[in-house]
């Protein structure tokens, strides 16, 4: 079994509801998130650290946090 | 988190607002919260405009943020599906050419100037205080009532969304919003 394996917690855009306002990206503490081409809100996971500020603020309510094995 | 400039816009949307119970004909500002917006998604291809410079949604995320006006919770989910949304830009679109409309009139001279703003499409709100007459076209100043209608009402309806919802739900179904996002859409595919 891969010992390097580990649960984390990052954030995930439903992509096909996102109006792309960018309130996430403006509380984003690490600078995971931006607007893609002004057409939705993508995160970068290597930076995300899944804190939820922007699941929080989306006023669409599209960003969820779930635990991913990386 | 490092404040811009950009971040103050909010000053200038209340401020706007406030200009417009003073003297109407400031109401014409507020073709910069058209122009700007589309020119960015137009040129740039992003919606910049939401994403940094937007007052209204800043003003939306204080009163709701730090003033606590806000229930914060999810919006319903039938007011992000692009129904909703596609439906409210194209209602917005015909309100918006019926008051071009109305401005061409008094244009033209076949109707007289109304000085009322009119809120939520319905209600005439006598307005002729922030009327002093002027040495330009009477439709000119039609044209600064009805837009600060619009300007007026979709501000009310962020109010009210906002104090049910999140504070920015306002941006959810923008009508600019929706527009900008649709420019920048069809850009992408462009590419």
């Amino acid at each position: 079994m891969d010992t390097k394996t580990k649960k984390r917690r990052k954030a995930f855009v439903d992509t096909n509801d996102c109006v792309a306002c960018g309130c996430c990206v403006k509380v984003c503490p690490k600078h995971a998130m931006e607007i893609w081409k002004g057409v939705m809100a993508k995160v970068d996971m290597e930076r995300c650290v899944g804190c939820g500020k922007c699941a929080k603020e989306c006023p669409a309510s599209v960003i969820e946090v779930k635990e991913v094995l990386l | 988190m490092k404040k811009h400039w950009y971040d103050y816009l909010w000053i200038a949307s209340l401020t706007y607002l406030i200009l417009g119970f003073f003297n109407i004909l400031f109401a014409w500002l507020g073709l910069l919260c058209f122009f700007i917006p589309l020119l960015i998604s137009l040129i740039k291809g992003t919606k910049g405009y939401c994403n940094r410079y937007c007052g209204r949604g800043q003003l939306f995320a204080l009163l709701g943020g730090r003033f606590g006006l806000s229930r914060k919770k999810d919006i319903p989910r039938w007011m992000k599906s692009k129904w909703f949304r596609y439906g409210f830009l194209t209602f917005f679109f015909v309100m918006f050419f019926q008051m071009l409309w109305n401005t061409y009139l008094v244009f033209s001279g076949v109707q007289d100037l109304r000085q009322v703003v009119t809120l939520l499409w319905t209600f005439k709100l006598p307005w002729h205080w922030a009327y002093h007459g002027t040495w330009i076209h009477l439709g000119v100043a039609q044209f600064a009532f009805g837009f600060y209608s619009v300007m007026l009402t979709s501000t009310v309806l962020g109010l009210v969304t906002m104090v049910f919802f999140k504070p920015r739900s306002w941006c959810v179904y923008c009508p600019m919003g929706t527009m900008t996002q649709l420019i920048c859409k069809a850009k992408k595919k462009d590419v």
